[in-house]
């Protein structure tokens, strides 16, 4: 269907890294965004202190910034505290290498994580309270009340800001090309530099990520229908 | 830290007379992008909530391919791929235009925010409430009339918190300007990396500023909200 001039092989690979790296990264961030957002309606006020101060200054530094200043810093603070470990103990040789992948996965869950803490600390409170009381009455453990009770019916009221978040992420996976790794973006880029067609290959680059996003959409509209049931509509 | 501060606290913030600083260009990307994006997006919002098809459905195609690709790629695709084509290195008022990094990159920033604006603004326009339309209707205001004087006011209002969120994530993509070569404040961050090999200071340096404009236009759009939503105090 389309001309790729061989480079159809690193294209689709590159295709597949940043699937890896969005879907790794909403993995990363969503567990994230359950935890900050327990802690920051918990009733501790240092939990809700630190929820807080991350989330405030996640959303208001730009994700590139942030991006650089990880991975670049990452690796810088992983050789020390190895050399620290090698003086501990000098008959091993330890080193923890970071590839650009490992690293994209951290810094983009770390970095949406903030946004998903919002947007599950909105959904929890959504949920009636009188539910999770009726479930503690029942004599729930705290884990069977969330996973039982909490979880499922929040999951209805997060759902529209996942979907969101999660159409962020895959957008934002395009930054990581910038420190190194060879997602779609660096593929397209590089085959359009070889051939001198640049123009043909980063409207390629547009279209994975256009189809991406249509088959997010479609997900998310099953999802959506999941979490749905039993919820009565006002019919207008 | 203090090194950093000493030898690049000019670049990241002031202006030296012949240089422009960092935080000067990237605010002037913001204010370029953000106000050619409004322009764009306001006419576009009317026409994507019109019943013609032939006028709606282009203006969905646009925000449709705007919204679902990443702005990395669009200013790769302006800055780069345009500038790589044949007619374009032909023409002489494309090539001068597109041979400017600036350029592309408010070109991408803004046809990239008038895309996310202009669904914002139909949003708003489409939850006019019908009571008002049908009034000024009854009063027999033109089409022109009642989008000039009750669908407009009302819609921009309503738009406001959404908007303003839309603005904050403008700043933060602005640093994507520094791939074109714009010296924005990233740009100066890089620099100082390159120089001084302190990642974490120097980037956080450019975090802190970002922190700071950020805060200063939350504050900003709050005082603005307070202004112009007034009549939505309890």
């Amino acid at each position: 269907m389309f001309d790729l001039a061989g480079y159809g092989p690193q294209i689709f690979a590159g295709t597949l890294t940043t699937i890896e790296l969005s879907v790794a990264s909403l993995i990363v961030s969503f567990l994230l965004g359950l935890l900050g957002a327990s802690a920051k309606l918990s009733k501790n006020r240092a939990l809700r202190g630190i929820a807080t101060v991350y989330t405030t200054i996640i959303r208001g530094v730009p994700d590139l910034v942030l991006m650089l200043l990880i991975f670049y810093s990452l690796q810088i603070w992983l050789n020390d505290f190895t050399d620290w470990l090698n003086t501990l103990q000098s008959r091993y040789d330890i080193e923890l290498p970071l590839d650009p992948l490992t690293s994209g996965i951290i810094t983009l869950g770390f970095i949406y994580g903030a946004y998903f803490t919002e947007t599950f600390r909105g959904a929890f409170q959504s949920v009636p309270k009188g539910q999770l009381e009726a479930a503690v009455s029942f004599g729930m453990r705290p884990l069977l009340v969330f996973r039982r009770i909490l979880f499922p019916q929040m999951m209805r009221y997060a759902l529209p800001g996942l979907g969101n978040n999660w159409q962020v992420i895959l957008k934002a996976t395009a930054l990581v090309s910038i420190i190194g790794l060879s997602d779609v973006v660096k593929a397209t880029q590089s085959a359009g530099e070889a051939t001198f067609r640049g123009f043909y290959f980063l409207c390629i680059a547009g279209l994975v990520y256009l189809f991406l996003t249509i088959i997010s959409n479609g997900v998310l509209l099953l999802l959506e229908r999941k979490y749905a049931i039993g919820v009565r509509r006002a019919s207008i | 830290m203090i090194q950093i501060i000493q030898q690049y606290g000019i670049a990241y913030l002031a202006w030296d007379g012949y240089r422009i600083s960092g935080l000067a260009m990237t605010l002037w990307l913001l204010v370029l992008a953000c106000c050619i994006g409004f322009c764009l997006a306001l006419p576009l919002a009317i026409a994507r909530n019109s019943k013609n098809p032939l006028v709606w459905f282009p203006v969905w195609v646009f925000t449709f391919l705007f919204r679902g690709t990443p702005l990395y790629v669009q200013l790769l695709l302006i800055y780069s791929g345009i500038y790589g084509l044949e007619f374009v290195h032909n023409t002489a008022p494309l090539n001068e235009f597109f041979r400017q990094a600036i350029n592309c990159t408010v070109l991408s920033f803004a046809l990239n925010t008038g895309a996310y604006t202009t669904e914002i603004f139909a949003g708003a326009i489409k939850e006019t409430s019908h009571g008002e339309v049908d009034a000024a209707r009854a009063m027999g205001m033109s089409m022109r009339t009642m989008y000039r004087r009750i669908i407009i006011p009302s819609a921009l209002r309503r738009a406001l918190p959404v908007y303003s969120n839309e603005v904050i994530l403008m700043l933060h993509a602005t640093t994507l300007a520094f791939t074109a070569t714009v010296p924005d404040i990233l740009k100066v961050a890089n620099d100082a990396y390159s120089a001084t090999y302190d990642p974490f200071d120097s980037f956080s340096l450019a975090a802190v500023i970002y922190l700071c404009v950020s805060f200063a236009l939350i504050f900003g759009f709050r005082r603005a909200e307070r202004h112009f939503l007034a009549f939505l105090q309890p």
